[in-house]
């Protein structure tokens, strides 16, 4: 009994208590993060049939993403094609939402002095979240529609003579639907960093002969760079991983790394989908890299 | 710990025997009066809540649905074999769910009623006519060379792969109010005068099909199978899928049953492929809806029960009775009346009213008016089912839903024209 206590209190010295802290969470982490990240690269590397998964250390299924890649140069592979559609759909959702979220989360940081309500702002800028995705993106439909409220407004009040296609299944669609979606991820942590910054800076701008941009460009902007890269980190992994608002806003005809994924998946070609999945990983994490580079977070926060 | 005494350690040994032995002198007694249940794995749209209230009504077996899409149910038969005792599965998935060896080939001794099913599945014939066996027809995959093999036989035999649930037609459905001009060809589909009113369906071996009898009717190609072409013919069948997308033929793709309702309905799209409940959908909305007939015929579908290679005892019977019940009529009728087809007619026929039989399989004018199973009015007085009779129909199927030999390559490309 004796020995056991003694045992005991060693594992709990105080310099093992940091350990025992993080223990659950590295625990979770482990068995639902590291394990199946690992379990795809691994299988990443088999070989595969319809009805089968074959061990092996083969690149057939990264050829297989890459297949004609630099033959067709110029012209761009299907794996270019889609990550470059894909990209282009992150620079302008990631672009819309930062002005967006900056100019509701500076209103409600500075110009809204109560707190009670900037709750009830924040609380209303969570709408969107109140319905299923599903159900949100479906509800665009007879909005924006051929025959929708839109297109029979501008008919209607003159401004157009026929109903605008591009409304609906195109890439407008896809980014407000998007924006829609995201710009509370934005709002968020922008409106987390503003809220710390320090009244006192912005009345000593303004002593000091700031315009009111400024005092925007030169002290809110630069102070609240951490919730603007965890913004934009939001913004960009969501987008990149995206398949299901692609495909609705999308009408299905625009191609998205998650939505080639999904195929594989269904045909069985595990191997092959969790060659695309890593690669994506991977384009993603470079992303993610590029903008802590750009702003150092560990320093910032 | 205080040690227990000799005569206390017999006693409560004595006791745990006595309990034991009642335990297991009752335990067949509690197990017979427990219902059994049979997890039956397959897509939303076969399993209905009256079905399985009636099983418990006529046979006393609970069935509890697992409700998956047609991919994950192939993806559960493949990595999952235990966790079901029934699978409603499509005949085009065998030719990759029999080689993984998880399915039992049925004995036909066993159905009571194998020697009815009709010959769609058992020849590939209807009213003694040979149909279009292009693709994955189910009488190449009906019959297994043994009980577990994983081989197709060329010839019938007593081992069957799946015994049939429901089977249709599929052709396009279109607006008529919105195109006002008959229709009657495959080509229409990718016909300049419905640009950016199109629609296609976003499954690639079954879209590919789709295009593949547009590109026979427009007369690019004379395919040797729709359902299994050769690399040339999926690259052709891809380019011209390609070439109608940049012209800006298609106003979206679609994957689900109600996106493909939702486009017809809200006039998105004049013409599309379309499955037959959809359109029943869509007519229910009010909205003028028609399942074409097209002269180049139809694609067709089956679906059927298959059973675990690990089921046995007590399931492995319950499951034969289960699935002799479904062919006994009631279930037979009850999908009839939904608009799919049955596999024993001539027992679903005796459980349906004359004038039901008159307007779902022989392709007359409704006496009455023609109810859905809820009782919805789907159809009134003296309108004729789109497409005829039942051998109106199935005779005129061109090919079936398949799983090609370069599947691999098919889906590749079929992802280039998603990104195209």
């Amino acid at each position: 009994m004796e020995r056991v206590h003694r045992g005991l209190s060693r594992l709990i010295t105080p310099a093992a208590a940091p350990y025992w802290q993080i223990a659950p969470l590295a625990g979770v982490f482990a068995v639902f993060f590291l394990l199946p990240l690992a379990i795809t690269v691994i299988v990443s590397f088999w070989r595969y049939t319809e009805y089968s998964m074959i061990p092996a250390v083969v690149g057939d299924n990264y050829v297989s993403v890459f297949a004609g890649c630099l033959a067709e140069l110029p012209a761009l592979c299907v794996t270019f094609k889609t990550y470059l559609s894909t990209l282009k759909f992150c620079v302008l959702v990631w672009l819309v939402t930062l002005v967006l979220g900056f100019s509701v989360a500076y209103f409600l940081a500075f110009h809204v002095r109560s707190l009670t309500w900037q709750i009830v702002l924040f609380l209303l800028c969570t709408i969107p979240f109140w319905t299923s995705n599903v159900i949100r993106m479906i509800s665009w439909v007879p909005l924006l529609g051929r025959n929708g409220l839109v297109n029979a407004f501008l008919v209607a009040s003159g401004v157009s003579p026929s109903p605008l296609d591009w409304l609906l299944f195109s890439d407008f669609a896809v980014v407000l639907a998007f924006v829609h979606l995201y710009t509370m991820f934005m709002i968020v942590p922008l409106f987390n960093s503003m809220s710390r910054i320090d009244r006192a800076l912005l009345e000593a701008s303004r002593d000091a002969g700031a315009s009111p941009w400024q005092t925007i460009w030169n002290v809110v902007v630069p102070l609240s760079k951490p919730g603007l890269v965890i913004g934009s980190i939001f913004v960009v992994t969501l987008v990149m991983g995206d398949y299901v608002t692609i495909g609705v806003m999308g009408g299905q005809q625009i191609a998205s790394v998650g939505k080639i994924i999904q195929v594989e998946l269904s045909y069985l070609q595990f191997p092959l989908a969790a060659a695309n999945a890593v690669v994506l990983l991977g384009a993603v994490l470079a992303i993610i890299w590029t903008m802590t580079r750009l702003v150092d977070l560990r320093r910032e926060l | 710990m205080k040690p227990r005494t000799k005569g206390q350690a017999g006693m409560s040994r004595r006791t745990v025997l006595k309990a034991a032995a009642a335990a297991i002198a009752g335990f067949p007694a509690i197990v017979s009066a427990q219902p059994v249940t049979l997890r039956y794995l397959g897509t939303a749209v076969n399993q209905s809540k009256e079905i399985a209230q009636k099983v418990k009504a006529d046979l006393g077996l609970v069935i509890e649905y697992i409700p998956v899409t047609t991919d994950e149910v192939a993806k559960r038969i493949i990595t999952q074999p235990n966790s079901f005792d029934v699978v409603d599965a499509e005949y085009f998935q065998l030719r990759k769910l029999i080689p993984s060896g998880n399915l039992l080939g049925m004995d036909a001794k066993r159905i009571k009623y194998a020697d009815k099913i009709t010959p769609v599945f058992t020849k590939g014939q209807v009213a003694g006519k040979t149909i279009g066996d292009q693709g994955t027809a189910p009488k190449k995959v009906f019959y297994l060379e043994g009980p577990t093999s994983t081989k197709f036989a060329a010839a019938p035999t007593q081992w069957i792969t799946l015994i049939p649930t429901v089977y249709n037609a599929d052709t396009l459905g279109i607006r008529p109010d919105l195109i006002k001009r008959p229709i009657s060809s495959w080509s229409e589909l990718l016909n300049s005068e419905f640009k950016g009113k199109a629609a296609i369906l976003n499954i690639p071996s079954i879209g590919i099909m789709d295009a593949a009898m547009v590109v026979e009717s427009l007369g690019a190609h004379k395919y040797r199978d729709k359902g299994n072409m050769t690399k040339p013919e999926i690259d052709l069948t891809i380019k011209t899928l390609i070439d109608a997308k940049k012209a800006g033929q298609f106003r979206a793709f679609w994957k689900d049953f109600n996106e493909s309702v939702n486009l017809m309905a809200s006039g998105e799209v004049v013409i599309q492929s379309m499955w037959s409940p959809a359109v029943t959908k869509v007519r229910s909305m009010g909205v003028p809806c028609i399942y074409q007939p097209l002269k180049e015929g139809y694609r067709a579908w089956a679906a059927g029960f298959g059973l675990p290679k690990t089921l046995t005892g007590k399931k492995l019977d319950a499951s034969y009775e289960f699935i002799n019940w479904f062919l006994s009529g009631w279930a037979g009728a009850f999908l009839n009346r939904q608009g799919y087809y049955s596999a024993v007619l001539e027992t679903a026929k005796a459980n349906m009213e004359p004038y039901e039989w008159a307007y779902w399989m022989e392709g007359k004018p409704a006496e009455k008016d023609i109810k859905a199973p809820d009782g919805t009015l789907l159809e009134k007085t003296g309108t004729v089912r789109d497409g005829g009779s039942y051998e109106a129909r199935m005779g005129a199927v061109a090919c079936w839903n398949a799983v090609m030999d370069e599947n691999d390559y098919m889906v590749r490309k079929w992802n280039e024209f998603i990104a195209a």
